[in-house]
């Protein structure tokens, strides 16, 4: 296998975990809401997975168990932001620090342990096409998130759910003055938000690399907050930047396989450095931020 | 909106003006609520309540030797947290001062790497000097991509917070790794110049500790005296207010991040030419995100910011203390950090609201 057939094969697996926290975060930011917890609610969702799968739950509980965990902690975040008012980026920074610790503290005597991974299943026909046919390799979660991926972007474009979601993002008084509860509807954004971190979390340990390790997460729940910016929060775009980041994730392990002489801290360091370059680019064109951000984006909301 | 909130639920209602006695209480209330909380968490663990109060909240009182490291932990935490305290009040959210503090490590430790047999007392200054400005290097880069390129500064500082461990990584791993060091990840041990005079005799705590002191004195000259500290403050309460009086935004973020850099870099050549007397993997052990909870905690305010560092400092040692006495996890004092700031960020929703019982329905009503 080459390098492009190696990337290729395993771009979207790779892409996975940035893609579902960074569609949840999609959701809480459209509703007007900035939950920067999302490393911690991976870490979370991961580690909570990563039990119940070692004890045999299965993969399917593993799942359940970590969206409706890291749900529950980002509840948490609602209940300081809407509740009382807080501070987003400081509420944000807390959670994650404390899904961080948890994380850790649950894990404690499961750190470096492993399970077993997903099968993966191939389409008939197109995973025999040449080069491109790894695409078609994958296991039930990728297929489910893409399936998830267009499901999200249908909802939020054209249905009247999606409508109430972005009208309390962009003019929450408005909103509130034709009868939509504004805190109800980001309460529930977050703890989408948090569920679908969770989700993230839990691909990352039970299925990508099926083990458990004190950090983990390494930055991921950052670059998928990053993403929502990249992809000027609009769904196609975020999962064309979760494809790119798990091409540049699966980079380093190309490079090295290839031999090629490169300290591997630079190669670990690249989807850092990528996130930066991109997010410069794409934020200097103000006028494309400006056009797609969300209007009332970290502000507390006041009737 | 019945369906979620039941009127009876109380509301918040915004006070007047803002409440002094809440906002000195609400560290207090905060600090009591999350110790509450962990205890409770603590017993969920199996883990006697009592032993863990003793070794976290006593034990480092009770010895010069335990409090003098509790005055060596609030060091670092306490110079990152001022520097960091006066972006956040601008509303400069530089949360990357953990990648700042590595670099000034890793620029103050390049001395003595460099020139193992060097030897003058101008050695321990200069690496500081050098690490500080390491961390404000370090730093420009999130103001130049702030500035110029419009990027999130959150995002930017928290990468290059995590390319900065990878280069500490390459650097022990690689070129600056300890011949002699029977492989381990770690830099030459630094000689007697290249270290910080120590300040108590039998302690660790040492001459940086006074600069810190002095440094928070200079910061709450700068924010509360000064006509620089006054246009930062007024740019982030209101920052349209601000360009009209002339106040640049860019001038504000390049200002807020080259300060909040220099502290953290500060911090880290201390930490190297300090305590650890080598650059070490352990010298990214989470002071720079510590410290965002420090400035939180002590209201971004200097003197606040004083007494919230030796409180997160006993909170490191008795955490330590418990870990060995009452045999608790060290990712407790995360768990710790993470609710402690939480319970902050409620209580201090007092001094700007006050709760009502009976808010009426037909006051909202025109």
């Amino acid at each position: 296998m080459n390098a492009i057939e190696f990337i290729l094969a395993g771009m979207l697996a790779a892409a996975t975990p940035f893609l579902l926290a960074a569609l949840g975060e999609l959701v809480a930011e459209r509703a007007g809401v900035l939950n920067l917890g999302v490393e911690g609610l991976m870490a979370l969702g991961a580690v909570l997975a990563f039990i119940v799968v070692y004890h045999g739950g299965g993969h399917f509980l593993g799942f359940i168990v970590a969206g409706l965990g890291s749900a529950a902690l980002s509840l948490l975040f609602a209940f300081v932001t809407l509740g009382f008012r807080a501070n987003q980026v400081a509420a944000g920074l807390a959670i994650g620090i404390l899904g961080q610790g948890l994380s850790a503290l649950f894990g404690k005597t499961y750190e470096s342990l492993t399970v077993k991974g997903l099968p993966k299943l191939a389409l008939p026909a197109l995973s025999e096409l040449p080069v491109i046919g790894g695409l078609f390799v994958q296991d039930i979660v990728v297929w489910i998130s893409l399936a998830a991926t267009l499901a999200l972007w249908a909802i939020l474009a054209y249905t009247k759910l999606g409508l109430v979601v972005r009208a309390v993002g962009e003019n929450p008084k408005a909103a509130h003055a034709i009868g939509y509860s504004v805190i109800s509807v980001r309460i529930l954004a977050i703890a989408f938000g948090g569920a679908m971190a969770g989700f993230a979390g839990a691909y990352a340990a039970v299925v990508y690399t099926p083990l458990w390790a004190d950090g983990m997460i390494a930055g991921r729940g950052w670059i998928a907050i990053a993403l929502v910016v990249f992809g000027t929060w609009l769904t196609g775009r975020i999962f064309l930047g979760a494809c790119l980041f798990g091409a540049v994730s699966l980079m380093g392990l190309a490079a090295q396989a290839t031999g090629l002489d490169v300290p591997s801290q630079l190669l670990s360091s690249l989807p850092y450095l990528v996130t930066i370059i991109v997010l410069g680019i794409i934020s200097a064109d103000r006028r494309l931020l400006k056009l797609n951000g969300v209007a009332s984006l970290g502000e507390p909301f006041e009737r | 909106m019945s369906v979620w909130f039941p009127t009876s639920l109380p509301t918040l209602v915004r006070r007047e003006r803002a409440s002094l006695a809440a906002a000195l209480g609400a560290p207090v209330v905060a600090l009591g609520g999350a110790i509450a909380l962990n205890l409770g968490l603590y017993v969920l663990m199996g883990r006697d309540p009592a032993a863990v109060v003793y070794a976290m909240l006593f034990e480092p009182f009770l010895s010069w030797a335990s409090f003098s490291e509790v005055l060596l932990k609030a060091g670092p935490l306490l110079l990152i947290a001022q520097g960091l305290a006066i972006g956040f009040r601008a509303k400069v959210f530089n949360i990357g001062a953990e990648g700042q503090f590595i670099l000034g490590a890793i620029f103050a430790s390049a001395i003595p790497v460099w020139f193992p047999q060097a030897s003058g007392q101008w050695i321990w200054p200069a690496m500081l000097l050098l690490g500080a400005i390491g961390g404000a290097i370090w730093a420009s880069l999130t103001a130049f991509w702030r500035v110029r390129l419009n990027a999130n500064e959150i995002l930017v500082s928290l990468m290059l917070s995590l390319v900065a461990a990878q280069l500490l990584n390459y650097l022990l791993l690689g070129p600056w790794k300890d011949p002699n060091g029977f492989n381990f990840p770690q830099s030459v041990m630094f000689q007697y110049d290249a270290m910080v005079p120590t300040l108590i005799t039998g302690t660790r705590v040492n001459v940086s500790f006074l600069i810190t002191l002095g440094l928070s004195v200079a910061a709450w000259v700068f924010m509360q005296k000064s006509f620089m500290g006054y246009k930062l403050q007024v740019g982030g309460l209101a920052p349209r207010a601000a360009g009209y009086a002339g106040f640049r935004e860019g001038w504000a973020i390049w200002l807020s991040l080259l300060i909040g850099g220099f502290a953290a870099g500060l911090a880290g050549a201390a930490e190297v030419a300090g305590p650890l007397g080598q650059l070490q993997r352990s010298v990214a052990s989470g002071y720079g995100y510590a410290a965002i909870i420090v400035a939180y905690l002590g209201g971004l305010h200097p003197i606040g910011i004083v007494i919230s560092a030796l409180v997160m400092a006993v909170i490191y040692i008795g955490g330590d203390n418990a870990m060995v006495s009452a045999s608790l996890p060290i990712a407790a004092v995360r768990v710790f950090q993470g609710s402690l700031l939480l319970a902050y960020l409620i209580a201090v929703a007092f001094v700007r609201y006050r709760l009502e019982w009976h808010r009426t329905a037909q006051r909202s009503l025109p």
